[in-house]
């Protein structure tokens, strides 16, 4: 299972997304540890960012569905300029690949790993972070370096 | 070939207002400068123009994106217009050139006024880049949507970690290095010196590039444009009103637009490239014209390393080996070089025009009137290529058909 566990700390300060009926789930569903994406029933595709009708096949039988929350790292940057008040400097921005579906990506930071040690092709896993705003209990997919056999 | 309708068209004349790092000047008065010029560059009057276009129309947000709207000129000018475009939805910031180009060759318009207009250096004021983030206040109730919502909750506001992690997988995956971009804004800096207009013409050395605090690496400081205040116009016309015109125009020879991957920063097929790459090849297919004809290139850099792009999408090298072309700089020089690139010293260190700035210096550098910094060897084809990420639009400029 995913990490929940992960220090608000590393972080402090986000915008938050506006949540609707379409990306609730995936913005929401770190509660349970689980990463979800919204995929089409009749093809199998994994829609995102999500859309009412699937792009693939135009189907409109779409569900969220839990994928492993591993990823592969694609690519990252160390971000040293301060565009908005609150992280600490510098943190990391990373694109991360998910296993589930080829370029199925998203765009994430990287947590509990020591910027030196980051490298292209690295294994990752999901870390939430969660957020209380208002009514919204958001949970913010993070990544982190894949523990051995998990 | 000339089938392709864009070959009915000229770029007749150019013109620019005063450019700066932070002009604190009424920004249509600014437009209205350089649009007046552009006119008076064609030798036609405001009661010749019937066709306007611009980019991105109207917008208050970000703050200095957009100067003036079509019918802000429009009405300033009492232009009498048959055709109109404004809009942010286009194929990069000369997709609206392009648009006038179409709108001239179906006869909508004989000459189209397109022009770009940024005060984004007054806007942002003392308080910088952060001044004009999304939520950039912080806190309080704002909430990240649209395609935004994927990246502002990452603490990724800007292009420039955007286009980081575009640079930082091609590194990766082609060997790319910091020493061989650095040499696109090394070229651009010494370009500035000769260009009485540029922001930035102090000199550069390969240690100041690599010793300037970083961004997002693998960018630097230098790696990124600098926003300015500033407007650039140019008149499109039909060829047969050449008879009409101050001096031989500059033809169009062919343009590229596609967009054929998602228009995303993430999602999209490769990211060690950008949509330019299906607009370079598609501008080819429209022209018995090879990038070894090319005598100039005036790229986007509002990062060095979409220029870099550029490079490889256009076909002046193939894909992943954009480093090792510009490696040295010799390649890229503005005196001697196989392929002279932004001539002007680019948005890096001219300022962002955004995107307008190339078509300008294209034309410029075309006719020969370059002056300190002109292109030896009189010149007679160049393109001009504008847009990042999902935007590109580029056009194959040519002195005579």
């Amino acid at each position: 299972m995913p990490d929940t566990d992960v220090p608000e700390s590393v972080v402090p300060f986000r915008i938050l997304p506006a949540l609707t009926d379409l990306n609730r789930e995936f913005w929401t569903a770190g509660a349970r540890g689980e990463l979800r994406f919204l995929r089409c029933n009749a093809c199998g595709y994994y829609n995102h960012p999500p859309t009412a009708i699937c792009p693939m096949c135009h189907s409109k039988d779409l569900a969220p569905h839990t994928v492993s929350g591993q990823a592969t790292l694609h690519t990252f940057t160390v971000n040293h300029q301060p565009w908005m008040p609150g992280p600490e400097l510098p943190y990391v921005i990373a694109i991360v690949e998910l296993p589930e579906q080829a370029g199925l990506r998203l765009t994430t930071n990287i947590v509990n790993c020591p910027i030196d040690d980051i490298e292209i092709g690295m294994p990752m896993q999901v870390a939430f972070e969660h957020h209380t705003d208002g009514e919204d209990e958001i949970y913010i997919p993070l990544f982190e370096p894949a523990r051995s056999g998990s | 070939m000339s089938k392709y309708i864009e070959k009915q068209t000229v770029i007749s004349g150019v013109g620019q207002s005063d450019v700066g790092r932070r002009l604190f000047r009424d920004p249509l008065e600014l437009t209205l400068d350089a649009c007046l010029a552009a006119i008076a560059d064609a030798g036609l009057t405001t009661k010749d123009i019937d066709g306007v276009a611009t980019y991105p129309g109207p917008m208050s947000v970000p703050p200095g994106f957009s100067g003036a709207g079509v019918v802000d000129v429009q009405d300033a000018l009492r232009l009498e217009l048959g055709w109109w475009s404004g809009g942010i939805e286009s194929p990069g910031q000369l997709g609206s050139v392009i648009n006038a180009c179409l709108a001239v060759a179906a006869g909508l318009a004989n000459h189209v006024l397109c022009f770009r207009s940024v005060y984004e250096g007054s806007a942002q004021g003392s308080k910088g880049r952060s001044a004009v983030m999304p939520g950039g206040g912080g806190g309080g109730s704002f909430r990240a949507s649209g395609f935004m919502e994927w990246t502002l909750p990452f603490a990724a506001p800007s292009a420039a970690p955007w286009i980081a992690l575009m640079a930082q997988r091609h590194f990766h995956e082609f060997g790319t290095t910091r020493e061989q971009l650095g040499q696109i804004p090394l070229t651009a800096r010494k370009n500035a010196a000769l260009n009485p207009k540029a922001i930035y013409t102090d000199p550069m050395t390969m240690d100041d590039y690599l010793n300037v605090r970083m961004i997002s690496s693998p960018l630097s400081l230098y790696d990124c444009d600098v926003p300015c205040d500033g407007a650039t116009a140019m008149i499109v016309s039909h060829v047969d009103t050449i008879a009409d015109l101050r001096r031989p125009p500059i033809h169009v020879e062919a343009v590229g637009t596609a967009l054929r991957g998602r228009p995303s920063w993430d999602q999209f097929d490769d990211l060690t490239t950008m949509a330019n790459r299906d607009a370079g090849a598609q501008l080819w297919q429209r022209t018995d014209l090879t990038p070894s004809d090319v005598d100039l290139a005036e790229m986007y850099d509002g990062f060095s390393f979409i220029a870099l792009t550029w490079l490889e999408a256009m076909g002046f090298c193939p894909h992943g080996e954009g480093g090792s072309f510009v490696e040295g700089g010799q390649n890229i020089a503005r005196d001697g070089g196989v392929l002279p690139l932004n001539t002007h010293g680019g948005q890096l260190s001219a300022g962002r025009l955004h995107g307008y700035g190339f078509l300008h210096e294209a034309c410029t550098q075309l006719w020969g009137e370059g002056g300190a910094r002109q292109v030896p060897g009189d010149p007679e084809v160049g393109v001009a290529c504008a847009g990042g990420g999902p935007l590109a639009g580029a056009l194959l400029l040519t002195t005579h058909r």
